[in-house]
């Protein structure tokens, strides 16, 4: 990694989001009907000024308010065999990945990268609901196995925010692979005494939350957000009756046992670098704003592998 | 009394009319049939042989769920000596979905676990139709891990429609106990192998099945989703199944050809359930067979090639 990657890369990334501004100078909210400038809506991470319900966020928007000054380096995912069973349901998978490229500007449902946050370096991954409802395939199984092993090399925690209508159906049976696959990647982590901390948002489904999703070191959710393995709908159909309200939600799933903690969006990386310098034996954070990180790169000399070690680092594995 | 699939007709057609020669026959001593019998036989035999030659997926997972398909009670009746069943997860209960103990093959010692769709309305719904709740999967890891610190290999045999969509399961955290036991799968450093023995449906049946080697019987399924619902979603019609099973490519031969099974146990012709002592038999032979290629491969080796192994797959995707 070099100074080109590490600060210019960045700047590429901001300028490629401006792209995305929205058509409609006005947003409502889809929970108390509020309507939201845009720029109050991006700028409080696209949550509800007026209510606090958590909307839709690209990873590139979340990424930007998680890093240091918007700054950070993704990381190549290498590329997985396109459309490895030539699967076709009344579209072609070919067809359906293209227009969901062209619709978000993204390649695929994650991205991974690597930066500060709140002057603690981590890698994180974040999974893209609006791809293909951020379902999991062969590259996002990539995905994660590269941060896996990305934060292994350089010694840092793996943040990793999962959204996911569940498994790529039409990669069969190699999505319900990335089970397995995925599993493995976090396995990396723990064996090299790396915190790896999973920020559930909404909504994590399926195979996704029966894998990578529910093996976090600590488990964060975003409020409300849907968490479950089968969907609410299959369950009605099931067992014929009407579910209580507010299950397989965040607030639930904390009473049940399933996570640490729920945390509104505005107040994660806060919860995130204080949680991540804790279990790496940092010392306790400095608040308040932060200036972006100097252009000499931290990171200009990696340690050859294994670096399991962060600097100053004391874990126990 | 065979139960007839949709598609076996015909054939049902031919086997009824020689079965009812036979019994003519038994009432009128004086009656001679068994010519006109054998031609039907042979003409059945003929055709259901055409019949399961080229079956299509769609077929192949009615097959798989055939309700006299061998289920894992048969195989652990069959093949293991000294069964002993080990009960409970000790958090909340004993999932009768999944059956697992302590049990020998020949004289070797070993962990088995399965799920057991049950054989009779009764017993169908005591094992739940083989859908384990948390319970099953988190018994599953205490039995891999009893096995890991004995020294024991671990066989797992696969026959799930998937993890139960139940208020219940959800609550106890179906999703963490999966997850736990696809983990647990892939650190246990004895010798993990598995056959899916008819349905292996998604989560339900990786959790189990994350194995140095994976054998699949010829007639079997594996997919991340029913083909049901996957026409329910891709298709927005249920009854587009036969097209999703097409699609989704869940037959023990794609399977093998994308690397995720390792090998293939043939079947009777007709299926497992038409000779059921057959097909026991050649997945005790697969079984033994697996077992030897990793009795003397170190634990650490095992675990390393397992992790590879899942890593690996998919790198490929199917010959064109
Ligand atoms: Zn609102």
């Amino acid at each position: 990694m070099n100074w080109i990657s590490n600060y210019v890369r960045p700047r590429i990334n901001s300028i490629f989001s401006r792209r995305e501004t929205p058509e409609n100078l006005w947003h409502k909210c889809d929970e108390c009907g509020t309507m939201l400038f845009h720029r109050e809506l991006s700028d409080n991470q696209n949550v509800c000024t007026s209510c606090g319900h958590h909307m839709h966020i690209t990873p590139r928007a979340r990424f930007q308010a998680l890093f240091d000054a918007g700054v950070f380096a993704e990381v190549p995912v290498p590329e997985p065999k396109a459309d490895p069973l030539a699967f076709r349901d009344q579209k072609r998978y070919p067809d359906r990945l293209k227009a969901a490229q062209r619709e978000t500007g993204e390649r695929e449902a994650m991205l991974v990268a690597t930066g500060d946050m709140g002057r603690t370096p981590v890698v994180a991954a974040a999974q893209d609901f609006s791809f293909m409802a951020g379902s999991m395939g062969m590259y996002v199984g990539n995905a994660i196995v590269a941060a896996a092993q990305e934060a292994v090399k350089l010694g840092r925690p793996l943040i990793l925010f999962s959204a996911a209508g569940g498994a790529r159906m039409q990669e069969g049976i190699l999505s319900l692979m990335q089970m397995p696959r995925t599993t493995v990647a976090v396995q990396m982590l723990k064996e090299a005494g790396l915190p790896y901390i999973v920020v559930l948002t909404h909504p994590t489904t399926g195979g996704v939350t029966a894998s990578y999703a529910m093996l976090g070191d600590v488990h964060i959710a975003e409020p409300n957000a849907l968490i479950c393995f089968a969907g609410p709908r299959v369950i009605e159909q099931t067992i014929r009756e009407k579910l209580p309200e507010g299950f397989q939600r965040a607030e639930y799933l904390l009473e049940h046992g399933m996570l640490d903690r729920v945390t509104p969006r505005t107040q994660m990386k806060d919860e995130l670098v204080s949680i991540t310098r804790m279990l790496m034996g940092m010392p306790p954070p400095v608040k308040g704003d932060l200036p972006p990180p100097p252009p000499a790169p931290e990171t200009a000399t990696p340690d050859p592998e294994p670096a399991p070690m962060p600097e100053g680092g004391k874990t126990t594995p | 009394m065979t139960q007839y699939l949709d598609f076996e007709k015909p054939l049902a057609e031919i086997e009824g009319k020689a079965e009812e020669l036979r019994a003519l026959a038994r009432q009128n001593s004086g009656m001679n049939v068994a010519d006109e019998a054998a031609a039907l036989d042979a003409k059945a035999a003929v055709m259901l042989v055409d019949l399961y030659k080229t079956l299509t997926p769609w077929r192949k997972c009615q097959v798989a769920r055939h309700p006299e398909r061998p289920h894992c009670r048969d195989y652990i009746e069959a093949l293991f000596a000294e069964y002993t069943p080990l009960a409970g997860d000790r958090n909340f209960s004993d999932d009768q979905a999944v059956m697992g103990g302590l049990a020998r093959i020949d004289d070797r010692p070993v962990v088995v676990i399965g799920h057991e769709k049950g054989s009779d309305t009764k017993s169908r719904i005591e094992r739940n139709f083989g859908m384990a709740r948390p319970e099953g999967y988190r018994k599953a890891v205490r039995l891999m891990q009893l096995a890991d610190r004995f020294g024991l290999p671990v066989i797992t045999l696969v026959d799930t429609p998937g993890a139960y969509p139940g208020k219940g399961a959800e609550e106890r955290g179906q999703s963490e106990a999966i997850a736990r036991a696809t983990e647990a799968c892939l650190r246990i450093g004895v010798p993990l192998v598995s056959v899916i023995i008819g349905e292996g449906g998604s989560g339900g049946a990786v959790a189990f099945a994350t194995a140095n080697r994976v054998a699949m019987l010829e007639h079997s399924v594996y997919s991340v989703i029913s083909p049901e619902g996957c026409a329910s979603i891709l298709w927005k019609d249920a009854e587009k199944m036969r097209e999703a099973a097409e699609a989704l490519r869940l037959t023990a031969q794609d399977l093998k050809q994308l690397g995720v099974a390792d090998r293939i146990i043939p079947e009777p012709v007709g299926g497992a359930h038409r000779d059921r002592a057959a097909t026991l038999a050649s997945v005790g032979n697969t079984l033994r067979q697996m077992l030897d290629e990793l009795s003397q491969t170190p634990p650490a080796q095992l675990v390393a090639d397992r992790r590879r192994k899942f890593l690996n797959i998919g790198a490929t995707g199917l010959a064109a």
